[in-house]
């Protein structure tokens, strides 16, 4: 007889599910302000705590507080906030022309809009990011992306930049530092340390930014681009997105469980950071501390950023089959414009009207490019590129064989 | 299709560009393979040549043997085991402006480089609609006859050409070897350049029992030591002659060079050199020229790159074929370690099939 029990497969599970409320204390919070803020000349080893703990500036009363306060100009919070409500009447728009079919397939970042916006005010021009699908807010929070050229993609119309080859969201626009979306998952990581690679081969002085998800965090990619972005002291931002669920999959099943996200930056010897995602300030000086370190050749910083997808995967998923339905509203770390509303109110540089007038306004901004970008073409009305344009760029030059296949085409 | 050139021709060859006026030297295929990479770094500085083992040590096979002494650490130099960081990492800095170069140590290795390859740096023009690119150049011998067991001695070539977007070269001498590298980093899409490890020392023709022919002794190792290319897309004839067509590329370009000696077959052999996009034009040129045709390659038989051929020779040259193809190929199994001269298609199985197109119809 054994003296051992039978063994057993362990297949995490989180603890809300449709009709059971989700126990959130699984987060490990820290209280605003409470995490310390090393110098960024830090040694990755000496991060290792802050891997596990959360860097929070923005108490539950709106006030900004401890050391990762990025005393902030005032101005470019408004910004900030513009940036968020822009990012989420574009979504709330966009949502609606799948619906309306319009456009094929959407893909939301609710309650994710601080992280992306605040990002992009951190870096500066000619740093290249290389991001999933649901950093739409890096482009939003720009003054130099247009709105149309951005629903002219989606829209797959005849000014699509991408010429109908892409589903929606998966933008590129290289003068904007926003590399071309793949759809593989977790592929640009590692491409994100390559870029910063070559930036410090040249001497140059931009620094790249990698964006992945909690699930993809699985994939060899991720690892990898750990690794190298250690080896070689890239100049990179490692960003992870944890918003707790992939599709249907919890942030358990990607490897969370039990430890964070953060800590398999310490783990290679990358300074890390485990931030509130949701907190704008926490997201802009985290940001700034991460490519300050990049900028200065002290190499990469991983930071794990927490926050809730509040909405579905994409326009084909149905969340209340998987999770609470009103699971966001118990998220401990809130919504973000909701929290950055807060505090501009509380230090006088909003108000309630002129958030509400904001908020009309971008409408009417969002509802103008999409009338717009409709005028070329939408998806119902069944535009689609001259045929010829499927057989460009597939190489430089198109090659024999492909001229063939286009004239078999019907071209 | 190039000006036929003749059997061993001399460098320059008539379809390359002209070298610079520094002399050449005869060269194995390695030292050729390393001077193409000098050469480049020299004149580029956005190339950059990395991998494993390839920096201080200078590569298992030596292709980067001193590169790195030469050109620092910041532009050659080691990499983590990892297929698919060494490919993603040249993606994203083929999207910086840098021309890399990268080394997957031996072909049988780059399974885990394959979504990088596919996925990324083949679709990365297309998806964003030229606004980023990826010019990489990703180096890998392949092929057996080494001893190497099944994970030493593949020749993945039809993995890669049935993926849109990349280029797949693989040369058969000294003199192309050097050309075709050069021609492949200065290639603004990715290329994928599969190096036949057992033609590295010399013009192996798959008599394994029979001694050694070194490039020092073979026309094809003289290589000039300047930058010159070769062109890529474009087949050479490497034997003409007027009895029947032999479509082959790499090593298998000695074996099929061997068979038609040994068999007095006066074969027409075409070194594909670049496998996609085919130079058709040369194909079809000489099979409609000689009727016969069979196809040579050292990888495995089904669904390999032979079946494309035969495809496409049927598609184009039916009407003048006067008896099937024929492919002559490594058996569908893993290369085997102790069995690999039972797997590889010698001269006598070539030869073989030549003179059955000869005695058929």
């Amino acid at each position: 007889m054994s003296p051992h029990e039978p063994l057993r497969l362990h297949v995490p599970e989180p603890t809300g599910r449709p009709g059971c409320e989700t126990d959130f204390s699984y987060l490990r919070l820290s209280p605003a302000g409470e995490v310390r803020r090393p110098p960024v000349n830090v040694a990755p080893v000496d991060t290792a705590d802050l891997a596990y703990s959360l860097v929070r500036v923005l108490d539950d009363e709106g006030r900004a507080v401890g050391p990762w306060d990025p005393k902030a100009d005032p101005q470019l919070l408004r910004r900030g906030m513009r940036a968020m409500l822009k990012t989420r009447v574009f979504d709330a728009r966009m949502l609606i022309a799948q619906r309306q079919k319009k456009i094929s397939f959407y893909m939301q970042c609710l309650g994710e809009e601080a992280i992306a916006t605040a990002h992009a005010l951190a870096l500066d021009a000619g740093d290249m990011c290389f991001p999933t699908y649901r950093q739409q807010g890096l482009l939003l929070a720009r003054d130099d992306v247009s709105m149309v050229d951005m629903m002219c993609q989606l829209m797959s119309n005849a000014r699509d930049p991408l010429k109908g080859r892409q589903l929606p969201v998966m933008y590129s626009v290289k003068r904007a530092g926003f590399f071309s979306i793949s759809g593989n998952l977790a592929t640009q990581f590692i491409q994100a340390v390559g870029w910063a690679m070559a930036s410090a081969i040249k001497g140059d002085t931009r620094i790249a930014s990698g964006w992945i998800g909690d699930g993809a965090t699985a994939e060899a990619d991720f690892h990898t681009a750990l690794t190298f972005a250690h080896v070689y002291r890239a100049p990179v931002i490692l960003n992870v997105v944890n918003n707790q669920w992939a599709i249907s999959t919890f942030q358990a099943i990607a490897g969370g469980e039990a430890t964070t996200f953060a800590a398999r930056g310490t783990g290679c010897g990358i300074a890390s950071l485990r931030v509130d995602g949701n907190d704008f300030l926490a997201v802009l000086a985290a940001s700034r501390w991460a490519a300050e370190r990049a900028r200065s050749n002290l190499g990469p910083t991983l930071i794990e950023w927490l926050t809730y997808r509040a909405a579905a995967h994409s326009t084909s998923d149905d969340p209340s089959k998987y999770r609470p339905a009103d699971d966001w509203s118990h998220f401990p770390l809130g919504d973000p414009v909701a929290r950055l509303k807060q505090h501009l109110i509380a230090i006088g540089a909003w108000t309630e009207e002129e958030h509400a007038a904001t908020q009309k306004e971008l409408e009417t901004e969002v509802a103008a490019a999409q009338k717009e970008a409709e005028r070329y073409g939408t998806l119902i009305d069944g535009h689609t590129p001259p045929l010829a344009t499927m057989f460009e760029d597939v190489y430089k030059e198109m090659p024999p064989h492909l001229h063939d296949q286009l004239r078999q085409a019907g071209a | 299709m190039n000006a036929p050139t003749r059997p061993h021709q001399v460098a320059p060859a008539a379809d390359a560009a002209p070298a610079a006026e520094t002399g050449s030297k005869r060269m194995t295929m390695i030292q050729a393979l390393r001077s193409a990479m000098d050469v480049m770094l020299e004149r580029d500085p956005n190339v950059v040549v990395f991998g494993q083992d390839v920096g201080y040590f200078g590569g298992v096979f030596r292709c980067t043997e001193g590169l790195q002494a030469k050109y620092g650490k910041s532009r050659v130099f080691d990499a983590p085991i990892s297929e698919g960081g060494i490919v993603g990492a040249a993606v994203g800095m083929g999207a910086y402006g840098l021309r890399p170069v990268v080394e997957i140590q031996f072909a049988d290795y780059f399974y885990p480089a394959s979504d990088q390859i596919v996925s990324e740096a083949a679709r990365l023009r297309y998806r964003s609609a030229g606004d980023f690119t990826a010019p990489i150049t990703v180096r890998m011998p392949c092929g057996g006859g080494i001893y190497g067991g099944q994970t030493h001695s593949q020749s993945p070539e039809a993995l890669f050409t049935h993926v849109c977007g990349i280029r797949t070269v693989i040369p058969s001498n000294p003199y192309d070897a050097k050309g075709l590298l050069i021609a492949s980093i200065e290639n603004d899409d990715p290329v994928i350049f599969l190096e036949p490890k057992r033609l590295y020392n010399g013009p192996f023709d798959g008599h394994h029992d029979r001694p050694i022919v070194a490039w020092s002794k073979h026309p094809l190792g003289e290589v000039p030591e300047g930058y010159y290319t070769v062109p890529l897309d474009k087949a050479s004839v490497f034997r003409a002659g007027e009895a029947l067509t032999v479509l082959t590329y790499g090593t298998m370009v000695f074996v099929a060079e061997a068979a038609a000696n040994e068999t007095g077959i006066d074969a027409e052999i075409i070194d594909l050199r670049t496998l996609w996009p085919l130079d058709l034009e040369a194909i079809v040129a000489s099979v409609k020229k000689t009727g016969r045709c069979i196809v040579v390659h050292e990888a495995t038989r089904t669904s390999g790159f032979g079946a494309e051929l035969v495809a496409l020779v049927q598609e184009h040259c039916f009407y003048h074929l006067e008896v099937p193809v024929e492919r002559v190929t490594g058996w569908d199994t893993p290369y085997p370690h102790s069995l690999e001269w039972a797997y590889f298609p010698g001269p006598d199985r070539v030869g073989a099939a030549m003179r059955r197109a000869m005695e058929a119809a």
